[in-house]
């Protein structure tokens, strides 16, 4: 169980919240968008191995959508920020 | 074996006996005794047989990890004798045996034993398939009964949030939280044992700080009591260590406690473990610090002669404790050849005889050991007799909660045990971390509780340590292998690690599969390290490359119940209730659930079947006027300067373009261009919108109203509310609608001309203030009038009062809307219905703008022929019977789309249905075969929409 640290609200267990899967997934233009470009927005995922971003709903709390920076095999959150934040970069 | 119980002693309440029952004989016990403790006092040798070959077997440890003395306690299965409370009354008995544990007709099993190897399932039950042996296997290998019938015991689930968790009340758990809770750190110690003390409770002479250990401890734990912020659990088993230090403990195996701490010290204290040697599975061979701990703890006495086989200085405190109490002593078996220091010394002052560089090989004895055979240095072998053969081999840290939070081991050859190295998410200390001897377990446990509350360490609490020759690592010591036992709780002996290694199990993981072993009720606490090193000696390797198997939780069994906790029976998923719901009780309404509300299904009158009651109400709605509950139907409020822009985007049809006080139907679909919900938004002001949504949807919609607004268009400004559960609904519909709300009294001018189709009014009916919406879901002339939820039962006296009308379930209202062609997404639709599929290609047609799962309606997916399309099926026969699910034939076989609703219409006067059928638009008038449970009905494709096309009754 994860302890995530809301920005609204603070430590919070994860049972509060509801993962939104990967996170900074750009919505391409739908009127130029070719059926390849727009398939890979639906569909393509990274499913990373260590350090991956995704974005969070505390579901059960203040209702708010957040970025996550989180360690997929060690489950260490490495940021949390707002969701017109750009993507971390370096250390994160 | 022949215990007994000592005269005096004993950490038992000798005022309070207790009468209870084992395998269908009385027996008496004290106040403080566990079950396993009062066995022995009895005097029972054999309380069980085991798993596999029905062997008679005897209690073993005084722990969690007992592996032979599993029990059945009333309708409770397979719990451990030990760790069973002794109360009045107590009835209980073992779980594999028939008829009882001394007469076991399975024991023939043990006579096929040399056919019943390692992997034998898996290498004979193959033919005619494992499916047609098992449910025989599984009858003669079972362990414990469940009674279906037994009520289960009540759980809760609670939460606990500490600056530090002290997991283990022994010494170093104990120093841990007087160190922690110093300067007034909120402290939580947990203790699987209903008293604290772990190893203290055991001891004999033992002195810390200059006091005796029992002093001492009854003053720690006052200590620990006084203070405010520092709560201690007892019979509390921490089972599980999950992400971000998340710990799991189950109290008297009722509450499970959800612990977030700061910090954590993992203070789970050590595991003895035995040594293999021959026929070492009878009863009366127990572990060594067993055998003490009955005796000093509960003045129990496994037997009148001990022999000790240990390659410890730890264990000889056995021998002391059995010649301090004036009880014999055969010998003490040590495999190391020099073996000193204080605690020899004090043997060997005491009369006690230590035969060095000597190993047991062999127990003696066929229901229970009465001697055994000692192989001595030279390779000669003597004979002694004793009736309890307490065994040493050392102890290994109960590391499974440490390794569950993250952490890795280490081979620590001088204590020969994994011992905690790196990593993981709580600081082990005292015996968990290899520290055996008293007093740096209590220096380690202080200097772990001061460090993770953060606090200068304070005075730590001294105890002199007496043990001077290092372990010899000893293994097995037997002759035969196949008949030196492993893991008793599975049956699995030397030979079957061997033969595992031999069929190339090497690694520990596929070992443990193919021979069960750790797999039973113990998880192999006690052997798992044994029959590793096993396993490494039969494969060439150390202990440390072998490794252990992978720590799971939970440590120990948790109920059930307790897991569950409230989350059962009504409270598993709480269902919501109509605010009218007396009125349709009282009306004899059929209540069924309908996504987590209960509804009316139908008012079925006397005798009437609910087909009857359905097609009469349906019948009613159109001749006159029927009430219906819709409060269920969702209502969001979308407010703000970007309202009607942000609509727009979430719906198929355009709302901007909507004029206050006007309704529109409108469709949602997911960004993948698929029907999501459906529902009629009406535009309350110019910045304002009220958006229905499916009564199952109200949740999802508003779910991905934000998602859209928080992490898209963080730029539209505005609010969404969900007001579902503020508004209850009544509908009025049909031709007489008008007249019954006209006659509960209303300040609305109903006429069509001031109240057109599809427009929105609000004002007051029957005097309570209400928003009415003149929309239809049954083709009749129709209000949904929404009041204030908890006015909505008045309403609906006052609408039933005003004149001739028929209540209508949701049956009935499915009838009234099939008759119409009107989707029910999610009946309807599924998770590949683009909005065109059902007939919305014009809506999305006519959008030249970006809405939600536009761009994926032209995909190539999307545009392809061959999909399914919405339409209406009439089966030749008008009183046919269909139902959702039947399919349509395909001309080659095969499925050509499925009926998707069907019903009796009475408007019709015959079954109609929907279909999601392929090509179906452009298939009308076809003849198709329709595939309905087995039976073939022959049936007509046609438009979606058999009554009143032109919907003149509606406006």
């Amino acid at each position: 169980m994860l302890l995530i640290d809301c920005p609204w609200c603070g430590p919070r267990d994860e049972a509060e919240f509801r993962c939104g899967g990967e996170g900074h997934i750009a919505r391409p233009d739908p009127d130029t968008a070719d059926d390849a470009t727009w398939a890979a927005y639906l569909f393509d995922r990274d499913n990373v191995k260590g350090l991956g971003f995704e974005r969070w709903h505390h579901r059960h709390g203040c209702g708010r959508w957040f970025n996550v920076a989180r360690d997929t095999v060690t489950h260490e959150i490495r940021a949390i920020y707002a969701m017109t934040d750009p993507k971390p970069t370096g250390g994160a | 074996m022949s215990g007994f119980r000592l005269p005096q002693g004993g950490r038992i309440d000798r005022t309070r006996p207790l009468a209870f029952r084992y395998g269908g004989r009385s027996y008496a016990g004290f106040a403080g005794d566990t079950l396993a403790s009062a066995l022995i006092a009895n005097g029972v040798s054999v309380v069980g047989r085991s798993f596999k070959y029905h062997r008679p077997r005897g209690i073993f440890a005084a722990g969690p990890e007992e592996p032979n003395a599993i029990v059945q306690l009333g309708a409770r299965p397979n719990l451990k004798a030990t760790q069973v409370a002794l109360v009045d009354g107590l009835e209980a008995g073992p779980v594999n045996c028939w008829p009882g544990a001394g007469f076991d007709v399975g024991a023939a099993a043990g006579l096929l034993k040399r056919f019943l190897p390692a992997g034998f399932y898996y290498k004979t039950f193959m033919w005619p398939g494992w499916r047609w042996w098992e449910p025989m296997i599984r009858r003669a290998a079972g362990l414990g009964r469940v009674d279906p019938e037994a009520a289960m015991p009540d759980g809760q689930r609670r939460s606990l949030h500490c600056d530090v968790l002290v997991v283990g009340g022994g010494p170093a758990g104990i120093a841990a939280a007087l160190a922690a809770g110093a300067e007034g750190a909120r402290v939580v110690l947990v203790e699987q044992d209903p008293q604290l003390g772990g190893a203290l409770l055991a001891a004999d002479g033992a002195v810390i700080d200059a006091m005796p250990a029992d002093t001492w401890l009854a003053a720690a734990i006052a200590t620990l009591e006084a203070r405010p912020d520092t709560r201690v659990l007892r019979a509390t088993v921490a089972f599980g260590v999950y992400d971000h230090g998340l710990v799991a403990a189950v109290e008297r195996e009722r509450i499970v406690w959800k612990i977030r701490a700061r910090h954590t010290v993992l203070a789970t204290g050590a595991i003895e473990r035995p040594i293999a040697f021959e026929n070492d599975d009878l009863p009366g061979v127990m572990l060594a610090g067993a055998a003490r701990t009955y005796l000093l703890r509960w003045a129990a006495a496994a037997g009148r002669r001990l022999l000790l086989f240990a390659n410890n200085d730890d264990a000889y405190r056995t021998a002391l404790a059995w010649t301090s109490r004036g009880l014999p002593v055969a010998a003490v078996v040590d495999p190391r050849r020099s073996p000193d220091g204080p605690l020899a010394e004090e043997l060997r002052a005491a009369g006690v005889p230590i035969t060095a560089g000597a190993v047991v090989e062999r127990a003696l004895g066929r229901r229970g050991v009465t001697g055994a055979v000692i192989r001595h240095a030279t390779g000669g072998r003597t004979k002694a007799a004793c009736d309890v053969l307490a065994v040493s081999g050392g102890r290994d840290p109960a590391v499974n909660l440490f390794v569950q939070g993250g952490g890795t081991l280490a081979w620590d050859a001088a204590v020969a045990a994994f011992v905690p190295a790196a990593g993981g998410q709580g600081m082990p200390a005292g015996a968990a971390a290899g520290a055996f001897a008293l007093g740096r377990a209590l220096a380690d446990g202080h200097a772990a509780g001061a460090a993770a509350a953060n606090v200068a360490a304070g005075t730590v609490p001294y105890a002199e340590d007496d043990v001077a020759t290092p372990l010899q690592p000893t293994w097995y010591s037997g002759r035969d292998q196949s008949r030196c036992w492993v893991d008793r709780a599975s049956d699995v002996t030397v030979a079957d690690v061997v033969l595992a290694a031999r069929e190339s199990y090497v690694s520990v993981e596929h070992y443990k599969r193919y021979t069960t072993s750790g797999m039973s009720p113990d998880q192999g606490k006690s052997s798992a390290v044994v029959a590793l090193a096993l396993l490494g000696a039969a494969t060439g390797r150390q202990p440390a490359d072998v490794g252990t198997t992978r720590f799971r939780a939970p440590w120990d069994p948790v109920p059930l119940a307790a897991l569950i906790g409230q989350d059962r029976g009504p409270q598993l998923r709480p269902v919501l209730h109509l605010p009218t719901h007396d009125r349709h009780a009282a009306l004899g309404a059929m209540i069924e659930e309908y996504g987590g509300w209960m509804r009316p299904a139908a008012y079925p009158q006397g005798a009437e079947s609910l087909d009857a009651a359905v097609f009469r109400e349906a019948a009613a709605v159109r001749a006159g006027v029927g009430l219906f509950d819709a409060s269920p139907l969702g209502k969001i409020e979308v407010r703000g300067p970007d309202a009607a822009r942000f609509l727009d985007r979430m719906y198929v049809q355009r709302l901007s373009t909507l004029k206050p006080g006007r309704l529109r139907y409108a469709v949602a679909a997911t960004e993948h261009g698929i029907v999501f919900d459906d529902g009629v938004v009406a535009r309350l002001a110019e910045d304002r919108f009220l958006v229905g949504t499916t009564s199952g949807g109200a949740g999802r919609v508003f779910d991905a109203f934000e998602e859209w607004l928080q992490c898209e268009w963080v730029d539209l400004a505005v609010f969404v509310t969900p007001v579902t559960h503020q508004w209850g609904v009544v509908n009025v519909a049909g031709p007489e609608a008008r007249a019954l709300i006209a006659a509960a009294g209303t300040d609305i001018d109903l006429a069509s001309a001031a109240f057109p189709h599809m427009t929105f009014r609000e004002g007051t009916v029957a005097g309570i203030p209400a928003r009415v919406s003149r929309v239809s879901f049954t083709g009749e002339l129709s209000y949904e009038i929404a009041v204030p939820a908890r006015r909505t039962a008045a309403l609906w006296d006052a609408l039933a009062a005003a004149g001739p009308m028929v209540p209508f379930g949701v049956e009935a209202l499915m009838t009234l809307r099939i008759e119409k062609g009107y989707i029910h997404v999610g009946a309807d639709t599924d998770g590949t219905t683009y909005p065109a599929d059902c007939g919305f290609a014009d809506a999305v047609a006519r959008r030249n703008d970006d809405f939600v799962g536009r761009r994926s309606m032209r995909r190539p997916d999307a545009l392809r022929g061959g999909r399914l399309q919405l339409v209406g099926l009439l089966p030749e026969a008008a009183d046919a019977t269909l139902h959702a699910g039947a399919h349509v034939v395909a001309a080659g076989g095969g499925s050509d789309g499925h009926v998707s609703s069907a019903c009796r219409s009475p408007a019709m006067g015959r079954t109609i249905a929907l279909a999601m059928v392929r090509d179906g638009r452009a298939r009308m008038g076809e003849a198709v075969t329709v595939d309905d449970l087995g039976k073939t009905v022959a049936a007509r494709i046609v438009a979606p929409v058999f009554f009143d096309p032109e919907g003149t009754r509606l406006r």
